[in-house]
C-alpha cells in the first residue's frame, strides 16, 4: 500500500505535531511550491470541464473531493457514448445492442477486478455505492453469521455508513457492537483493537482511510489480527480508492467496498468485492430479476455470484462511467499522483498551520488527502459560507461521523480534501480565504 | 468583503454570536424543547417560563454556528414579556423576512432588532440555521415535546 508516512517523509507532519508555527518560514513553503515534476497537474486539470467554472465571479477552488469528486471529460464522454451507441438491457436480449451493453457492463466488471487485483471477476458486485455495499454484507453475511451475544467490531473513526448498518444488525440479532478506540492524533490503537477481537467476534468492519482525519489504517495488520482468530474483515474503501493503490489480495481482506463518485466516476455506482467462497455461501440480498436461475411459485433457484447479488436491471451507464474513471486513474502515473497529493498535503498542512488560531484535526503519521481543522471558536459553517463567496468549496459539519466528533471533542470541523487536480494555488486561496474569515470574526 | 457577506455577518449578529444573551437554563421553566440541525450537528435546548400565556423568561443552551446562535440570542431578547400568540405571529413575520428578503412582504423595520438577520435570505443554505431556534420555540410553546429537526417533514 502506498500511503504518505510522515515518519519516512520530509518530516512535515512531525513539525505539525511537535513544532510551532514560528519554526516554519515562508521559505519552507516556497520550497515545496514546486511539486513533483513528473505530474503535469495543468494537463490533468484540462480534463475536468467544471474547473473552468466560476463561482460568484471567482474561479472555482474545489476542495471537497472527499464528499464527491469532479468528473473528467473521459467519464462524461463514456457515459454519453454508452447511451448514444450501446444502450440496451444486459444479460437478456439476443439482439446486437443487448450484446454490446452486456459486453460493456461485464467489461467494466473485469476492469474493477484488475483495479482491485481481485482473483476473479465474479468477486466484483456492482452496488449503488459504499453504503449499499456495507448494508449488503450486513444483511447477507451478517444475518447468516451474527447471532445473539455475538459481536461486530468497528472503530471510533467510522463513517455513519459503517456504523449504522451494523447497529441495525446487532439490534435485530441481540448482538453487540464493539468500538476500537483511537488516540488524539486520530490513529487506531491497534493493541486495543486486537484485544477486542474475542471468541464472539464475527466481523471486523474498518475504514481504509478516514474521511475526517485522513488517517490511513494498517489494513493488512488488522486483517492478520482478525484472521488469526478466524474473524472476517470488511474494509470501507470509499476514501482510499481515489488515492491509494488497492490490492485486495495483498490486503487479505474479505470484503472491500468503494463508491464510484468519490473516484472521478458517476454517482449511483460502486463496488463490493467479496471473496469467492464467502459470496458463494452468502444468502442473496434483494430478490428480483437477474439474480435467479429459475423461478416457480414453489421454489426459486438463485443465480451464482455476482448475479445473485445484483437483482434488477443494473446501473449500466454507471458501470461504464466507473470503468472510464478507472482508465482515467490508470492513465495518470500512479507514483507521480501519490507524490503530487502527498506534496499538496504537506504544503496544505504547513500553510494552514500558519493561520493563527487554527487547529488541525487528525495528525496521524500515515495520512492521505484530507485536512480537517477548526479555527478559533468560529463555527465551521460560518467558515464554509465565507469561503464559498471566495469561490472555495470545502465541507463543513460532522462529516457523517458524529461519534468521532464526540471523541475529538468538537461539534464539527471544516475539511479541505484534495484530488489529482488540486494545486498549490488552491491551498493558497484557502489560506487567504481563512484570513478573511478571521477578519469577519475579528 | 463582499456586501452579501457583510449583510449576513452584521455587527449585531457577530456580537450576539460571541456573547449570546439569555444563554442559560431558566429556573422554573414550564416548557423546554430541543432543536437539531442534523446537517451540521447543531443542537439547542430552549427553556421557556410561561405564565398565563405570557413568556416571563426564556433562555437557551447548545452549540451552533454564528447565525443560529445569534438568532437564538436575538429571539430570546425579543420575546421576553411577549404573549404566546404574539411570539408565534412574530415567527411568521421573521420567517417571511428570512426567506423572501427585505424587499418581500415583511419589511425589516417590522421585526425590530431581529432585522439584523435579514441578510440570511441571500444564503438559502443558512436559512435553517436562523430558524432553528424559532422552530424549537414553536415546539416548546405548542408542547410537542419531541425534538424538532430542520430536516424531515418532507423538506
Amino acid at each position: 500500500m502506498e500511503a504518505w508516512d510522515g515518519r519516512r517523509g520530509d518530516g512535515g507532519m512531525k513539525t505539525v505535531e511537535t513544532g510551532s508555527a514560528a519554526n516554519l518560514r515562508s521559505a519552507d513553503i516556497q520550497a515545496c511550491r514546486n511539486g513533483p515534476a513528473s505530474f503535469d497537474v495543468e494537463r490533468v486539470r484540462r480534463d475536468f470541464p467544471i474547473l473552468s467554472e466560476t463561482v460568484y465571479g471567482k474561479p472555482l477552488v474545489y476542495l471537497d473531493s472527499a464528499a464527491t469528486s469532479q468528473k473528467p471529460q473521459q467519464v462524461i464522454d463514456a457515459m454519453s457514448r454508452f447511451f448514444s451507441k450501446d444502450n440496451a438491457n444486459v444479460h437478456r436480449g439476443v439482439h446486437y445492442l443487448s450484446e454490446r451493453a452486456t459486453e460493456a457492463y461485464e467489461g467494466a466488471r473485469a476492469k474493477m477486478q484488475r483495479f482491485l487485483n481481485a482473483e476473479h471477476a465474479h468477486e466484483i458486485i456492482f452496488v449503488r455505492g459504499t453504503t449499499e455495499a456495507v448494508n449488503l454484507v450486513a444483511q447477507t453475511y451478517g444475518k447468516a453469521h451474527v447471532g445473539e451475544g455475538d459481536e461486530v467490531l468497528i472503530t471510533a473513526m467510522e463513517h455513519h455508513s459503517n456504523i449504522v448498518p451494523w447497529q441495525m444488525l446487532c439490534e435485530e440479532k441481540h448482538a453487540r457492537l464493539r468500538v476500537a478506540p483511537i488516540n488524539d492524533a486520530g490513529e487506531l490503537l491497534l493493541e486495543e483493537l486486537e484485544s477486542l477481537i474475542g471468541p464472539r467476534t464475527k466481523l471486523v468492519a474498518v475504514t481504509h482511510v478516514s474521511n475526517v482525519l485522513g488517517t490511513v489504517n494498517p489494513i493488512r495488520r488488522i486483517v492478520e489480527m482478525a484472521h488469526a482468530r478466524g474473524v472476517r474483515v470488511l474494509v470501507d474503501g470509499a476514501q482510499a480508492a481515489p488515492h491509494l493503490k488497492v490490492d485486495v489480495q495483498a490486503l487479505g481482506c474479505d470484503f472491500y467496498a468503494f463508491s464510484g463518485h468519490k473516484m472521478y466516476g458517476p454517482t449511483g455506482i460502486g463496488v463490493l468485492y467479496g471473496k469467492s467462497e464467502l459470496l458463494e455461501e452468502m444468502p442473496p440480498y434483494q430478490g428480483g430479476g437477474d439474480m435467479i436461475l429459475s423461478v416457480s411459485f414453489e421454489k426459486t433457484v438463485y443465480n451464482k455470484p455476482p448475479n445473485k447479488f445484483e437483482a434488477g436491471t443494473p446501473n449500466m451507464a454507471g458501470a461504464v462511467g466507473l470503468a472510464a474513471a478507472v482508465d482515467f486513474l490508470a492513465g495518470l502515473n500512479h507514483d507521480a499522483l501519490v507524490a503530487h497529493e502527498h506534496d499538496l498535503l504537506a504544503y496544505g498542512t504547513r500553510a494552514l498551520f500558519e493561520v493563527p488560531g487554527l487547529r488541525l484535526i487528525g495528525t496521524a503519521h500515515s495520512k492521505a488527502s484530507v485536512i480537517s481543522f477548526v479555527l478559533d471558536d468560529i463555527h465551521p459553517h460560518d467558515i464554509g459560507t465565507i469561503l464559498d463567496r471566495e469561490g472555495i468549496a470545502i465541507r463543513t459539519g460532522h462529516h457523517c461521523a458524529q461519534p468521532l466528533m464526540k471523541r475529538l471533542g468538537v461539534v464539527a470541523t471544516a475539511r479541505a480534501s484534495l484530488a489529482c487536480h488540486s494545486t498549490h494555488q488552491d491551498i493558497d486561496a484557502l489560506a487567504a480565504g481563512l484570513a478573511k474569515v478571521r477578519e469577519v470574526f475579528r | 468583503m463582499n456586501s452579501e457577506l457583510r449583510d449576513l455577518y452584521q455587527e449585531v449578529v457577530i456580537d450576539h454570536s460571541k456573547q449570546p444573551r439569555n444563554f442559560r437554563k431558566v429556573e422554573g421553566a414550564t416548557r423546554t424543547a430541543e432543536g437539531f440541525n442534523p446537517l451540521c450537528g447543531d443542537q439547542l435546548t430552549l427553556y421557556v417560563k410561561l405564565e398565563n400565556g405570557v413568556i416571563e423568561d426564556i433562555g437557551f443552551q447548545g452549540t451552533g454556528c454564528a447565525i443560529s446562535k445569534a438568532s437564538a440570542s436575538l429571539m430570546t431578547a425579543a420575546l421576553k414579556g411577549k404573549k404566546q400568540d404574539e411570539a408565534l405571529a412574530l415567527f411568521k413575520r421573521v420567517h417571511v423576512l428570512l426567506t423572501d428578503g427585505p424587499n418581500g412582504e415583511v419589511k425589516p423595520e417590522e421585526v425590530g432588532k431581529l432585522a439584523a438577520l435579514s441578510g440570511v435570505w441571500e444564503f438559502p443554505m443558512r436559512v435553517k440555521c436562523a430558524t432553528l431556534a424559532w422552530h424549537t420555540l414553536r415546539s416548546a410553546l405548542e408542547g410537542e415535546g419531541d425534538g424538532v429537526s430542520t430536516e424531515g417533514q418532507g423538506r
